[in-house]
């Protein structure tokens, strides 16, 4: 499978990226790793104009201590982040999730902010964006904003940034003392989680984001409401597949889901010592 | 678009459309056909090749994306006639059957000991998930790469 001919621009830099965005609009699509666009467009379901690959954009990989959060470059490969003692001892269930992403040949070319930018809802890291309420950074001509990521997930493969926009960094606030549980159910080891949670408890307080559960990354809000009113795991699980409308494919249809929703949440909120 | 990448230590250039596949490149145009394709949608690693040291499924790159970077493919693992330690673990440990995922297994197994050199059983399963084996022989696989991380050590 070729994909459809295109015309390939290879940035040196964040500004060479937003200036081939700001000619071509909503003709040119963003190349980082390749994981997620490179699959759609041998498919030709994605047939871009315009390739702008920013996979050489060095300045935007890394990972640094921010004080009260960790910032990471969007083009930061899924591989460091899964090795990061930085992430592993600070944000433990970003560097979990991260190993589970597809397979290590994926993991050596993939990157968090393509991941993220993608808004596939079967991806596995948008959930954890949504359970440890990051921030995305997005840099465009009018210069940098940061957009909460309940805000960011607006439709299926739809996010908030704009066409004329770069996702540069991902804040991720330090939870050194958290507990949390990550839990994916596939058939297959490196498949699409067929329905997984990212569950993590901080001060008292958890969040909850679940992949495959709807046509955007959602957050399981009756979960997180109810452990805050003190339930306990199973009877907050219980909450996990409310408000959601599950896809229907292959492996599984909506009740399914919601049942997964519902066992996968109690588990990770254990693992989590909820 | 002018492509110049380094191929098992031989620099190759060449004029490719932006759409070409990697492997479609190191098959086709440099006519290195070691490196097998499979399924094409990045599922079996059966193209799985070294870029800057690191397996990488070379059906889901462009040729682009590896302009002025090192590859490495099953052509240039083994020093003249003698296999490299992993080629020489899985004929040790009868590792193949039809042999077709075997130029990615072997790629996959080698970056995998560079990144973990004493890996547990488990490890090495985790470690080649993103490779399928159609004859389902995973079991002399896993044997043959620990033989190898123990060889080694």
């Amino acid at each position: 499978m070729i994909p459809a001919a295109f015309d390939y621009i290879r940035a040196g830099s964040a500004e060479e990226a937003l200036a081939a965005l700001a000619e071509h609009g909503d003709e040119a699509k963003l190349l980082a790793g390749g994981h997620s666009l490179l699959p759609l467009m041998k498919l030709r379901l994605a047939t871009p104009a315009v390739l702008v690959d920013i996979g050489r954009l060095d300045d935007l990989s890394y990972i640094n201590d921010a004080g009260d959060h960790l910032a990471i470059g969007a083009l930061t490969r899924h591989r460091d982040v899964e090795t990061s003692a930085l992430v592993q001892s600070q944000a433990g269930l970003l560097a979990e999730a991260t190993s589970h992403v597809g397979d290590p040949q994926v993991r050596h070319r993939g990157t968090i902010g393509g991941s993220i930018a993608h808004g596939d809802p079967a991806s596995d890291l948008p959930s954890v964006m949504l359970a440890m309420r990051a921030t995305l950074v997005a840099r465009g001509p009018g210069g940098e904003r940061e957009i909460a990521v309940d805000d960011f997930f607006t439709g299926f493969l739809e996010t908030s940034l704009g066409d004329d926009e770069l996702l540069t960094e991902i804040r991720v606030p330090k939870m050194p003392d958290a507990t949390w549980g990550f839990q994916k159910f596939n058939r297959r080891a490196q498949d699409w989680a067929i329905v997984g949670v990212s569950a993590i408890v901080s001060n008292g307080s958890a969040g909850v984001g679940l992949v495959n559960m709807d046509s955007t990354p959602v957050r399981a809000a009756g979960v997180e409401a109810a452990l805050a009113g003190g339930a306990s795991a199973s009877d907050a699980a219980e909450a996990a597949a409310e408000g959601t409308n599950p896809p229907s494919d292959l492996n599984a249809g909506p009740e399914y889901r919601e049942h997964l929703a519902r066992v996968l949440t109690r588990r990770a909120l254990e693992a989590a010592g909820r | 678009m002018e492509v110049t990448v380094t191929i098992n230590g031989d620099s190759h250039s060449h004029d490719v459309e932006p759409r070409t596949l990697l492997v479609h490149y190191i098959r086709d145009v440099v006519g290195l056909t070691g490196t097998n394709i499979g399924c094409d949608t990045s599922s079996c690693g059966a193209c799985t090749i070294h870029v800057n040291g690191e397996s990488v499924k070379s059906c889901t790159m462009l040729a682009v994306q590896a302009d002025g970077q090192d590859l490495l493919t099953i052509e240039g693992l083994a020093d003249g006639d003698v296999l490299h330690p992993m080629q020489e673990s899985f004929r040790q440990c009868h590792a193949l059957q039809c042999g077709y995922c075997t130029p990615g297994m072997v790629m996959a197994a080698v970056s995998l000991l560079d990144e973990n050199p004493d890996p547990t059983e488990r490890e090495v399963r985790i470690g080649l998930e993103g490779n399928l084996c159609r004859c389902t022989g995973y079991h002399n696989i896993v044997k043959a790469v620990l033989h190898c991380a123990e060889a080694s050590s």
